[in-house]
């Protein structure tokens, strides 16, 4: 057995570790640095509860060596709020109940600020399109949906779309 | 398992040629590590080429795309010159798994993994694309389609690998598409697929075509008679029903979990007819 | 005990009962905190692995982990040996965990290992050397009933199995009442069908994990993910021949269920490796394990005939139900039985269910575990019966509607239901009016669940700082956290951020039902409630004590004790904060609790109305519109109610669509994993209305109905019924993959 040393950056801090060479990065997140946002569906790639970005690229964690990300900045569920601020898109799930169970949601987040900072605009076909690959079970996508779109509003700076929800949530 | 991380090409041939045991490559990681975790595979070294100069890059060259082996699919939807020249193929490129498998999964590996119904290998064998190969030996190109030799073999020697993918120049008024059916609307295995690239004479006539289609045989066909029957005509009703029976009759698909022989079969000719559209519109501009 | 039998409810002005307040465990779930059963890790943990078969039915000869014992890091290998004799309630359910005298399926557990990493536990399982004699198998539900087909178990069979059937056979059930051939005698039209589905999985996305430590002195602590920590308990308690009180089991945060965690599957290993290592043992099952072992729905096949006078009434309905439930007696083919016809007021009615064993895992609750299968055959009849009469499939199911007093075509007499207010509810919609275009069809479905309620126990502490903490035993696996501080709120008066609920572990509470039957809004709502009405009269005497007057004279109103009646005299009120504060000084510190085996759950219906589109040249089909109307009841927080809807919903057209267990000639699964076991993504999908009735449960004190199951009932009848529209030809074999659709459109067309 010998390890592989590894010097990267996570969610914007200098990070080092030692991983086997069949480790996944995923296994290095959750096992290795105690970061278990990310969380392992499927580990084939088809359920997307792993994702992480990878240079800003969206991946799945369990489809990418530990070894792989020498040199590289990932970002993880960990690192989307700024302190105590939630993102807008963390605050708008919660808001419109777009979690049930919740195992998925840290992949749909990152995934979702992917999609936002691709296309700060999507359309809701273009946002189910880029969210195909994050399988939910619980909520059958409306409210995630909603969420998202609720969450690129705004962040472009627009009024809820949705006046009987600004409405609903104010009482 | 050894893992290496070569920065020459030099380098990651002599490893590859050298390893004791089973050697593999790693570039964009999708099937690879799926098949690593499984167990279906044990390798003794695993060979990442993404750190080597070029691999990550896409070049023009006479006109044509130079794809480097480490470009991940979600870059080469990104990048305005090949998608102009070759839609067909980056579209292929954009349906292969998610948009985190787009991430990572490169043209070269999707080709490399061999499996007859990988997404992008119509589409790079209908636009014509070749490999160059790296080896003990120096450098060849190869036709893409002489690549794959049956479900996960390949025609590479040892020590060789696919050190990136060259789309020509497309002809004037020429046009590519690919088309998939799948059982939802993202996230399968192509149960058909369907490439076709043709260009026009300046009077609307069809002066070449090349039709490829993937999941019908044991590896993807370059279907002559298809092309065939566009060639020389105006890719009317009647040329399309031709192409799509010549679709169907090429096929030799088996029975499994994805589809059974006679959708495949029917449903290679109904691809074939509706890529062959969106390529002739895309011919005429 | 009784509850207030509020006829009043549905009168009730409530204040935080209905509205949309955000979960309690938002933030730790939209930042990764929340410990899902993978997330745990204890010091000195080791990996558990399990080795399954690759047979679907073979004989263990004999088996010898003796290498894998030799190797270095390998602290403890457990076979079926180690294991004491069961009791019998629990001798399936251990088999099950770890094969005995044969393999049952591919993918049965056979042996185990602890290991000091995963990569050693992997080298281990390939030294275990296992001898099998391969025997014949069966895995489908028709061929396992016919004489001479391999049986699973011998002398399984009981008294109500007529003979000509195979020992796979194991009970047939039967309910209904009139005369089905006079009825059918009577009908303008009779339509006769038969149907089959395909066994889907419940397709939670965190996979089964658990983290066992147990000591020499026998005491042990299990985290897993479960929706059931007390049945756990109970069970692996019984397996390993521990006294309950021994095992405390805490519930992880629980990434999905839907049935499919109501039992145990790794956790009577894990705790067995434990004991046998000395150290803690974390194991969590890969995808393609949860597809192979754990707990899929049953496969079926059902036939049906229906009768109908012209003018839509329906004159006798008849079924025959077989569900093969996997390897172990106990399909639900009993509750398909009884909710096949359980929307309609029938004269004349009769269903017969047969449970079938194969040599599949052994089955386990998916939501409305038996009825989908059962609502997709009849409400296919009951639609094309309509369709060929001239009659508009609504108008069918209002005319037939079960109302208040209907007996049931399961026995019961009906209270107050729901199942009419749906149907007129789709009529009045305007999804059932819009038009439809080319290739196009719409399909229209109703469904019924019972609904349970069962032990529960609520303990709710006043704190000193007149914050309330509601501990209750019910995994949270939808935000149900939300709902009890909802309820609790509202019946105390106090704002919903003064209550935080936890789930307590199992030696905190007595025992709790599983989280199943929709129960937990129903029945750990009604303990809430009752948890925080004694906790009243509790502060209501402390009120009283401190004004000096009699405890009748106190009313509790808007969050506080206030002095009533004639004698009660001018007290100002005492908030619940206040009279907290000075509690120590009262009596002590102030709770309320209940433990109650709840009744009085209501049952629950759902129509459905689909649109869908065909492609007549690949069989391909699109989801264009979908509406959900059910009755909830009362609906605690209404975001959540129809989040229940969406996802039933949508696993629903899962299973009408795509998803399916394929079997090889080999016995083996073809399919275990994402990739081809496909479940609906975010792209199949449109938006997915929803409309809530509320139609009280008078077995609740606020009306509350269970939600959770319902709504997965119509999905399979409604898509098949909407696409047998648009290809212009009826289908009756699920999963409606494009191959079938494509070739029953290329054979009716010629």
């Amino acid at each position: 057995m010998s390890q592989i040393h590894v010097t990267t950056k996570i969610n914007g801090d200098e990070t080092e570790f030692l991983c086997e060479p069949e480790d996944t990065l995923l296994d290095v997140l959750r096992d290795r640095l105690g970061l278990t946002g990310a969380k392992e569906g499927c580990g084939t790639g088809d359920c997307g509860a792993c994702s992480v970005t990878v240079d800003d690229r969206l991946v799945c964690s369990c489809l990418m060596l530990g070894a792989e990300a020498e040199g590289r900045e990932i970002a993880t569920i960990e690192g989307m709020a700024d302190g105590e601020v939630l993102h807008p898109l963390q605050r708008k799930f919660i808001e419109h109940a777009a979690l049930q169970c919740g195992i998925c949601t840290p992949g749909i987040l990152v995934a979702a600020k992917s999609l936002l900072e691709n296309n700060p605009d999507p359309s809701e076909e273009e946002a189910r399109y880029w969210l195909a690959g994050n399988l939910c079970r619980c909520t059958g996508y409306d409210k995630i949906i909603r969420a998202v779109m609720d969450a690129a509003a705004e962040m472009r700076g627009e009024i809820a779309n949705d006046p009987d929800d600004s409405l609903r949530r104010a009482s | 398992m050894r893992y290496e991380a070569p920065q020459s090409v030099d380098t990651a041939v002599a490893l590859l040629a050298e390893a004791a045991g089973s050697a593999h490559v790693l570039a964009g990681g999708t099937d690879l590590l799926v098949r690593l975790r499984s167990g279906h595979i044990e390798p003794e070294l695993v060979v990442d080429i993404k750190r080597i100069e070029g691999m990550r890059a896409i070049v023009e060259e006479d006109g044509g795309w130079r794809i480097g082996a480490g470009v991940p699919s979600a870059e080469l939807g990104e990048h305005a010159g090949v998608r102009g020249a070759w839609p067909g193929v980056v579209e292929a490129a954009g349906l292969i798994g998610s948009t985190q498998i787009q991430g990572r999964a490169t043209l070269a590996g999707n080709l490399c993994n061999a499996s007859p119904a990988a997404d992008s290998v119509p589409a790079m064998v209908a636009a014509g694309a070749t490999a160059r190969i790296a080896g003990p030996g120096g450098t060849r190109d190869v036709a893409v389609e002489d690549i794959p030799t049956g479900p996960g073999r390949t025609s590479l020697r040892p020590g060789e690998f696919v050190a990136s993918i060259y789309l020509p120049a497309p002809a004037p008024r020429s046009g590519d598409a690919y088309l998939r059916f799948i059982p939802r609307t993202e996230m399968d295995i192509a149960v058909v697929g369907c490439g076709v690239a043709l260009t026009l004479d300046e009077g609307g006539t069809c002066i070449a075509a090349r039709v490829s289609l993937g999941a019908v045989a044991a590896k993807v066909l370059l279907v002559g008679k298809a092309a065939a029957a566009l060639v020389g005509t105006a890719v009317d009703d009647t040329a399309l029903a031709a192409l799509s029976a010549a679709c169907s009759e090429a096929c030799s698909p088996i029975d499994d979990k994805r589809g059974t022989v006679a959708f495949r079969t029917h449903v290679a000719g109904v691809l074939a007819e509706r890529a062959a559209r969106i390529a002739l519109s895309r011919a005429k501009g | 005990m009784a509850l207030d039998k509020q006829a009043e409810t549905a009168k009730r002005q409530f204040k935080v009962v209905g509205t949309r307040p955000n979960r309690p465990d938002g933030i730790d779930k939209v930042t990764g905190r929340a410990r899902f059963g993978a997330d745990a890790v204890a010091p000195g943990m080791l990996t558990g692995r399990v080795l399954r078969s690759p047979h679907a039915h073979a004989r263990i000869v004999k088996i010898d982990a003796s290498r894998a014992a030799a190797l270095s890091g390998v602290k403890a290998v457990v076979t079926r040996a180690d294991f004491p004799e069961p009791p019998a309630h629990v001798a399936d359910v251990l088999d099950n965990c770890m094969a005995g005298a044969k393999a049952l399926y591919d993918g049965h557990a056979v042996a185990a290992v602890a290991a000091v990493s995963p990569a050693v536990a992997r080298r281990a399982l390939k030294l275990i050397e296992v001898e099998y004699e391969v025997l014949a198998h069966v895995t489908d539900v028709d061929e396992a009933m016919q004489p001479g087909a391999p049986v699973l178990h011998e002398g399984r069979t009981d008294e109500t199995v007529p003979e000509g059937f195979s020992g796979n056979v194991i009970s047939r059930c039967e309910f209904g009442h009139g005369d089905i051939e006079a009825g059918l005698a009577k009908a303008d039209r009779v339509v006769e069908r038969s149907f089959r589905t395909a066994a889907t999985h419940q397709g939670y996305i965190e996979p089964h994990a658990c983290l066992a430590q147990m000591g020499p002195d026998g005491q042990a602590d299990l985290w897993c993910c479960t929706q059931g920590h007390y049945m756990v308990r109970n069970t692996c308690a019984a397996i390993l021949g521990m006294e309950v009180g021994q095992l405390r089991v805490t519930a992880s945060e629980i990434g999905g269920g839907f049935g499919g965690k109501t039992t145990v599957f790794l956790e009577p290993v894990a705790l067995m490796l434990s004991k046998k290592a000395g150290r803690p043992v974390k194991m969590v099952m890969s995808r393609e394990e949860v597809l192979r072992a754990s707990g899929p729905t049953a496969s079926t096949s059902i036939d049906v005939r229906i009768g109908m006078t012209k003018d839509g009434r329906i004159t006798a309905g008849d079924a025959v139900l077989r569900y093969q439930g996997g390897a172990y007696p106990g399909s639900p083919v009993g509750m398909g039985s009884m909710s096949a016809f359980a929307p309609y007021d029938l004269e004349n009615v009769r269903t017969v269910g047969f449970d079938v064993v194969s040599n599949r895992p052994k089955q386990a609750a998916y939501r409305a575990p038996g009825a989908p299968m059962a609502a997709f055959a009849v409400e296919s009849v009951i639609d094309e019966l309509a369709k060929s009469l001239g009659l508009d499939p609504l108008d069918v199911r209002i005319r037939n509607a079960a109302v208040e007093g209907t007996k049931s075509s399961y026995g019961p007499t009906y209270p107050a239901i729901g199942a009419k207010a749906t149907f007129e509810a789709a009529k009045a919609h305007p999804h059932w009016s819009a038009p439809l275009g080319e290739n196009q069809g719409r399909g229209v479905a109703c469904g019924f669940w019972f609904n349970f309620g069962g032990d529960t126990c609520v303990t709710l502490n006043v704190n000193l700082d007149g914050t309330v903490s509601v501990s209750e035993g019910n995994p949270d696996i939808g935000g149900s956290r939300a709902s009890m501080s909802m309820m609790a709120a509202e019946e105390l008066g106090i704002p919903y951020e003064q209550v935080r609920t936890i789930i307590a572990d199992t030696g905190s509470l007595g025992q709790n039902e599983v989280t199943d039957g929709s129960r937990v809004t129903f029945a750990v709502g009604l303990a809430t409630i009752e948890a925080a009405r004694q906790a009243i009269r509790v502060m209501c005497a402390r009120a009283a004590k401190i004004w000096g007057i009699d405890e009748d004279a106190v009313v509790w109103e808007d969050g506080a004790a206030k002095p009533a009646g004639p004698n009660a005299g001018q007290f100002p009120p005492m908030s619940l904060a206040e009279i907290a504060a000075v509690a120590s000084n009262t009596g002590g510190p102030i709770a309320g609790h209940c433990e109650v085996n709840a009744e009085g759950a209501g049952v629950s219906f759902a129509t459905h109305i689909v649109d869908t589109e065909v492609d007549p040249e690949t069989g391909a089909v699109k989801i264009l519109r979908y509406t959900v109307i059910q009755d909830a009841g009362k609906a605690v927080h209404p975001d959540y109610v129809e989040g229940q809807f969406q996802g039933g919903a949508v696993q629903g057209i899962g299973w009408a669509l795509n998803e399916e267990y394929i079997y090889g000639e080999d016995g083996r699964l073809q399919n275990p994993g994402f990739l081809d076991y496909r479940v609906p993504v975010a792209s199949d999908l449109p938006m997915i209305d929803t409309v809530i009735l509320e139609i009280p449960n008078p077995g609740h004190p606020y009306g509350v109905r269970g939600v959770g199951e319902t709504s997965i009932v119509p999905p399979l009848a409604a898509v098949a019924n909407a696409v047998s529209a648009a290809a212009g030809v009826r289908l009756t074999d699920l999963p409606m993959s494009p191959p079938k659709v494509q070739a029953a459109i290329q054979a009716a067309r010629g």
